[in-house]
């Protein structure tokens, strides 16, 4: 396989590449950029327009995205994005607006109703929609915790984070100026409500950060117990949404005792996700939280017509404009398309394919945590033949031409395997991936070395992930 | 699987050992840790001359395939690091209880000596992981 990058095809010789002639009158570049900025060189490959074309054709063919094929990443909600999604996109009177232009009212009215419809499935009373990207959200709502307490001359310093919570959690709040305090979940994969209670009794805490379910897939059945335990200590209890897509017209945060909420467009709501990005991680709260959401907001006014509004208290700008304005777009598609119905069918869907998986799976790999899952299920190498690693595995469901799922994620499981099928494959595929596992489990036995030299079948074998990371070749 | 653990040494429920020699203890992972973290790729040391609780975090441990967080096993002032892990990490996976030491510390409180493990109370916490 040709393996050369563009830049090696490039030639040297003076730069033919056709540029268009400016239509405007063009300022010098030292009036607006200071010569110090100035590059002297821009070292673009230079190569005919077939050579381009080609390039990006076989970086699409060594690709593997959902439209290839099954994408069981655990904690990533990799399902299928409806290419209505695009087509709506596309529509010129969206893709070609700038949000400096005069009339764009049509499109902040699509920014107003997804903020409706995505108060009405978390259970929440406001939203923005600016945070570009799951953690960017989290970050946006720990900045709305914070100025919370602020503004009521409240010092507090330290977030709680559940061991099974997501690993931006912590990274989150930390990045916020909040310590952390972490409560070890129990042996059904749930937060031990005493050990909650003592770390909240320790004074100044801010609150909870909780993935729900979390990522061993499992919801916690005292959700209401933990948030009250929260708010009766002066709390605020944060929903991490990346796991929201089993309880989709089932079950909201805002009833479990939330009080701000982040989503994934592009986990639950079928937008780009991954390389096809970028994401978007809208924010809801409570009404008691709506002052402080990021500037700046929108309003309706009594005659229809969409209106910019400002407020003291808002945490400030956190992004240029409306955020992923595409994005939103492609969420608001799909939710439209779904309606009410479709969602609930998403979110149950999602949690009947993974009990598929997990209940066939068990029979011979080993589940630490055995009970019924939502959308997701954690395995571990525990009792693979001849000291086969779960990296062993995954690289091995490589050549069986699958993505592999997450691995040694979440930390609590030893050699964790994290499945999430979502609820866009067929049982056909389902049964498949079982075939599969199986198949790789009678390897480990009687073959052992194919796995441990896997994979075979992609175009690049298996990388020294060691010397990689201990001199990482970072520039030529 | 046997994991050559030390009669000599004391240790945590969170894979850490100590060897004390008076008011001073040597820490480092245990054999079963590294085994875990599998190779090891970066050692992240502390500064000379903290003071610090014990169960906080003191050092952070990256291998290929997460980071852990070393904690003190007592509290105390860390008096010397193992410079040479800078350089090879990878001395954690070959030699956990000798050449793979990460600090020394002065220890605070004696009295808390007494909390740590010792190796047949730590084999039942491998046990109970399953390994």
């Amino acid at each position: 396989m040709d393996t050369k990058i563009i830049f090696e095809k490039s030639f040297n010789r003076s730069n033919r590449n056709f540029i268009t002639k400016m239509d405007v009158i063009a300022k010098d570049l030292t009036e607006i950029i200071p010569t110090s900025l100035i590059r002297k060189e821009l070292p673009l490959p230079n190569v005919p327009e077939v050579e381009i074309v080609r390039h990006y054709v076989n970086l699409s063919n060594k690709n593997y995205g959902v439209d290839t094929g099954i994408y069981p990443l655990g904690s990533c909600t990799m399902k299928y994005n409806p290419k209505i999604n695009e087509v709506i996109a596309r529509i010129p009177g969206f893709s070609q607006i700038h949000p400096l232009q005069e009339d764009n009212q049509g499109s902040l009215r699509i920014l107003i109703e997804l903020s409706k419809l995505l108060t009405e499935i978390t259970g929440m009373e406001g939203f923005t929609l600016q945070p570009a990207a799951g953690a960017h959200g989290e970050l946006v709502g720990l900045l709305i915790m914070k100025k919370y307490f602020e503004n009521k001359n409240i010092l507090k310093t330290k977030i709680i984070v559940p061991d099974s919570a997501h690993g931006t959690n912590p990274a989150s709040a930390k990045m916020a100026g909040f310590s952390i305090i972490e409560v070890q979940s129990n042996e059904q994969g749930e937060v031990p409500l005493d050990h909650l209670e003592y770390a909240m009794k320790q004074g100044d805490v801010a609150g909870i950060m909780l993935t729900n379910p979390n990522t061993l897939g499992v919801f916690d059945r005292n959700i209401k117990e933990i948030t009250r335990i929260v708010h009766e200590n002066g709390g605020l209890c944060y929903y991490d949404g990346a796991n929201l897509n089993p309880m989709l017209g089932v079950c909201r945060p805002g009833d479990m005792g939330f009080d701000i909420v982040h989503l994934n467009l592009h986990k639950t709501f079928s937008t780009p996700h991954g390389g096809g990005g970028p994401g978007s991680g809208p924010v809801g709260v409570i009404e008691e939280l709506i002052p402080f959401l990021p500037e700046p907001c929108l309003i309706s006014n009594k005659d229809g017509m969409i209106c910019v509004e400002r407020k003291d208290t808002s945490i400030g700008r956190i992004k240029a404009f409306w955020g992923n304005f595409g994005i939103i777009l492609r969420a608001y598609s799909y939710i439209l398309a779904l309606g009410a119905e479709g969602l609930s069918r998403v979110g149950r869907i999602s949690v009947l394919n993974a009990n598929y998986l997990r209940h066939n799976l068990k029979k011979r790999f080993h589940l630490p945590y055995d009970r019924i899952c939502k959308h997701e299920f954690v395995l571990s190498d525990k009792g693979i033949p001849n000291d086969i690693t779960t990296e062993d595995i995954a690289k091995r469901i490589l050549d069986y031409g699958i993505y592999a799922p997450t691995i040694y994620f979440p930390l609590i499981v030893n050699g964790a395997l994290m499945i999430e099928p979502t609820e866009t494959e067929t049982r056909n595929n389902l049964d498949r991936f079982i075939d599969i596992l199986f198949k790789i489990y009678d390897e480990a036995k009687e073959n052992p070395d194919i796995l441990k030299k896997a994979p075979h079948n992609t175009p690049i074998g298996r990388l020294d992930a060691v010397l990689a990371a201990r001199t990482p070749k970072l520039r030529e | 699987m046997d994991y050559n653990l030390r009669e000599d040494i004391k240790y945590t429920a969170s894979h850490e050992w100590v060897r004390v020699d008076g008011d001073i203890g040597v820490v480092g992972i245990t054999s079963y840790a590294q085994h875990q973290l599998g190779d090891i790729v970066f050692i992240e040391l502390p500064n000379i001359g903290l003071v610090l609780e014990k169960g906080s975090n003191v050092a952070e441990i990256e291998s290929v395939k997460a980071v852990g967080d070393l904690q003190m096993p007592v509290s105390g002032e860390i008096i010397e690091v193992n410079k040479a892990l800078e350089g090879t990490p990878e001395m954690v996976n070959s030699s956990p209880f000798d050449d793979g030491w990460i600090l020394k510390i002065k220890i605070k409180h004696s009295d808390e000596l007494g909390t740590l493990l010792s190796i047949e109370e730590y084999k039942k916490i491998i046990e109970s992981e399953g390994h």
